[in-house]
């Protein structure tokens, strides 16, 4: 890596430099070489990286006003949307911005699915990436505890009974996360606690996957090795800047029609009641992106094995990178594997649809088999299709389809010049 | 020194693993109080049990009422109910208990209103067997609380209670 070789211009530059090489990690992060055919799903992680600070700073702020306790949580609430200085913002903001995280990371998922940016040598950064995904679905699910509505009040109530499941020790282990013989204010409190914690951990989870991210390289739409650097090469900046400044930009629009538009529509009416443990709302629904989950653990009819069932899901998507056994990664190469993709992307939206309606009758029906499919598509497809399928050519080099592989010098010549 | 350790090196092995040894469980002794203190406190078990005046309930009615922050189901069942609840063939049942041992004086019908398989609370009087039905995910329970259909794995559970006097039921 030849900006390791970089040295300060300014004498106290080299001399900071020499003791905290913090400037050499700034121009490693400027003249990054990533693979210039990166197109806009390739954006999302610096929209993530946004969604992750907003998240953040508007969690902090909504801690200085919000009060963790049973009796005055929801009236904090109420305090925050009409006493509080813009607070019926930044809780929006901060309410929507949850949902418009997980939008952007399912993207950025199913991103890495389509072009194999889980296959070697990149499986860590997957596994990162899965483990930040989990801690997320965490934070979300203790933070819609917080308000202390009907729907935070039942939505922990289920959830946290998914571990009563677990045989002879599911009582004790449930009783330790309450803190008590049923949710209520000690969970509230122990939720707020780890609701602050968590992002911190996923920031630092991030560090670590863009750390391991810059050791092989970005992926790229064709999915190939590439020399770095090189033709096929340019800088982080400015050009994937602007072009992801661009991205968050359109990200940004969709995410201010939600806050200023329509803040509510992703939530539950039922979570403006304050919470009450003795009446149960007639249809609980987790929030939207954790649907699919929910519709696997309904479609299973016994409770132990729904949520193993549940919980495999999440499992097999760690082991993703040794469960697709094809040598070729972009799916722009396997004509089969790009069908397979796009059934499994109806088939999770099948089973988020299925999340949110009644588990009876044809609705069930119909969560079973997607739920049935999600699991054929990772343990049964992926590692058949590896040994069966049969392959398109893959070019030599980014260039190399456009250039038929004749280096073409004008071309060459113009390109460097562009660089410079 | 050198010499001597490479002669008897047991020793040696002897002192390290009785030196993590010790060092492991003073990390458990000193890590347990961190988790413990997440364990139901004594201001919690201290509301163990309440008293119930049950006076006021006619046959066919039911009330609620909270223990522990759970939800507790008082019926006063109608002779039908009764009927209904101890005709039922054993063999029928996912979670086979008999009426009898669940209702000692079998107008009175006390249980936790926990659904069992992720704790909604259940709706009286619904359901295919005219008990109680939990509209989170569609478990079925009968006149005496039992389930018969849906994913819940076992009967709504029966507390430990005692009638005081005629009137007034403790719980707990």
């Amino acid at each position: 890596m030849s900006e390791h070789q970089y040295e300060p211009k300014s004498k106290i530059g080299k001399w900071f430099n020499d003791r905290l090489p913090m400037l050499t990690l700034a121009d490693h992060l400027r003249s990054y070489p990533t693979p210039k055919n990166l197109n806009y799903w390739w954006t999302f992680g610096g929209i993530l990286t946004f969604c992750l600070i907003t998240q953040i700073i508007t969690g902090i702020i909504l801690a200085m006003h919000y009060i963790a306790h049973a009796d005055l949580a929801f009236e904090s609430v109420e305090h925050i949307m009409r006493d509080v200085n813009y607070g019926w913002l930044i809780r929006y903001v901060h309410a929507n911005g949850a949902s418009m995280f997980f939008l952007a990371v399912y993207i950025h998922i199913f991103r890495a699915l389509y072009y194999g940016s889980y296959k070697a040598p990149r499986e860590v950064i997957w596994i990162i990436g899965m483990i930040i995904y989990f801690l997320m679905m965490m934070t979300a699910f203790m933070g819609y505890v917080l308000p202390w509505g009907q729907m935070s009040f039942w939505g922990a109530t289920v959830i946290t009974n998914l571990f009563s499941a677990i045989p002879f020790f599911g009582e004790s282990i449930t009783n330790w996360l309450w803190g008590g013989f049923a949710v209520d204010n000690p969970t509230l409190t122990r939720f707020f606690s780890l609701h602050y914690l968590l992002p911190f951990l996923i920031f630092g989870l991030v560090i670590l996957h863009i750390w391991a991210l810059h050791i092989p390289g970005n992926n790229n739409p064709i999915g190939i090795d590439i020399k770095k650097p090189s033709n096929d090469t340019v800088p982080f900046h400015p050009y994937i800047v602007i072009k992801d400044l661009f991205a968050l930009l359109i990200f940004l629009l969709i995410f201010a029609f939600f806050v200023f538009y329509s803040p509510n529509i992703l939530g539950h009416a039922d979570n403006y009641i304050e919470a009450n443990p003795l009446v149960t709302p007639a249809h609980i629904v987790p929030e939207w992106y954790l649907l699919p989950f929910y519709a696997i653990l309904r479609s299973v009819p016994d409770k132990l094995f729904g949520v193993i069932a549940m919980f495999l899901a999440i499992f097999v998507l760690i082991i993703l990178p040794w469960l697709d056994t094809s040598k070729v990664r972009s799916a722009i190469f396997r004509p089969l594997y790009k069908q397979f993709y796009w059934f499994l992307v109806a088939d999770v939206l099948i089973l988020g649809y299925m999340g949110a309606m009644p588990a009876e009758g044809t609705y069930l029906m119909i969560a079973r088999v997607a739920t049935v499919y999600y699991f054929a598509h990772f343990l049964i497809i992926l590692p058949l299709l590896g040994r069966k399928e049969k392959t398109m050519t893959i070019p030599l080099s980014i260039t190399e389809p456009i250039l038929g592989g004749m280096p073409n010098q004008s071309m060459t010549k113009n390109d460097q010049k562009f660089k410079d | 020194m050198s010499e001597k350790d490479k002669k008897d090196p047991n020793r040696r092995d002897f002192i390290i693993t009785a030196t993590a040894t010790v060092g492991a469980v003073g990390a458990g002794a000193a890590v347990w109080p961190l988790i413990d203190q997440m364990n139901p406190d004594a201001s919690v078990k201290a509301l163990a049990s309440t008293e119930v005046d049950v006076s006021n309930i006619q046959p066919g009615k039911s009330i609620t009422v909270l223990w522990r922050g759970k939800p507790v189901f008082i019926k006063r069942r109608t002779k039908e109910e009764i009927e209904k609840a101890r005709s039922v063939d054993l063999k029928e049942l996912k979670h086979p208990e008999k009426d009898e041992e669940r209702a000692k004086n079998p107008e009175w019908l006390v249980m936790l209103g926990i659904c069992t398989h992720l704790g909604c609370v259940p709706l009286g009087d619904k359901g295919d067997y005219n008990g109680w039905f939990c509209p989170c995910h569609g478990s079925h329970y009968d006149t005496s609380g039992r389930i018969r259909k849906g994913p819940a794995p076992t009967n709504l559970e029966v507390p430990k209670y005692e009638f005081v006097n005629s009137n007034t039921i403790k719980i707990g």
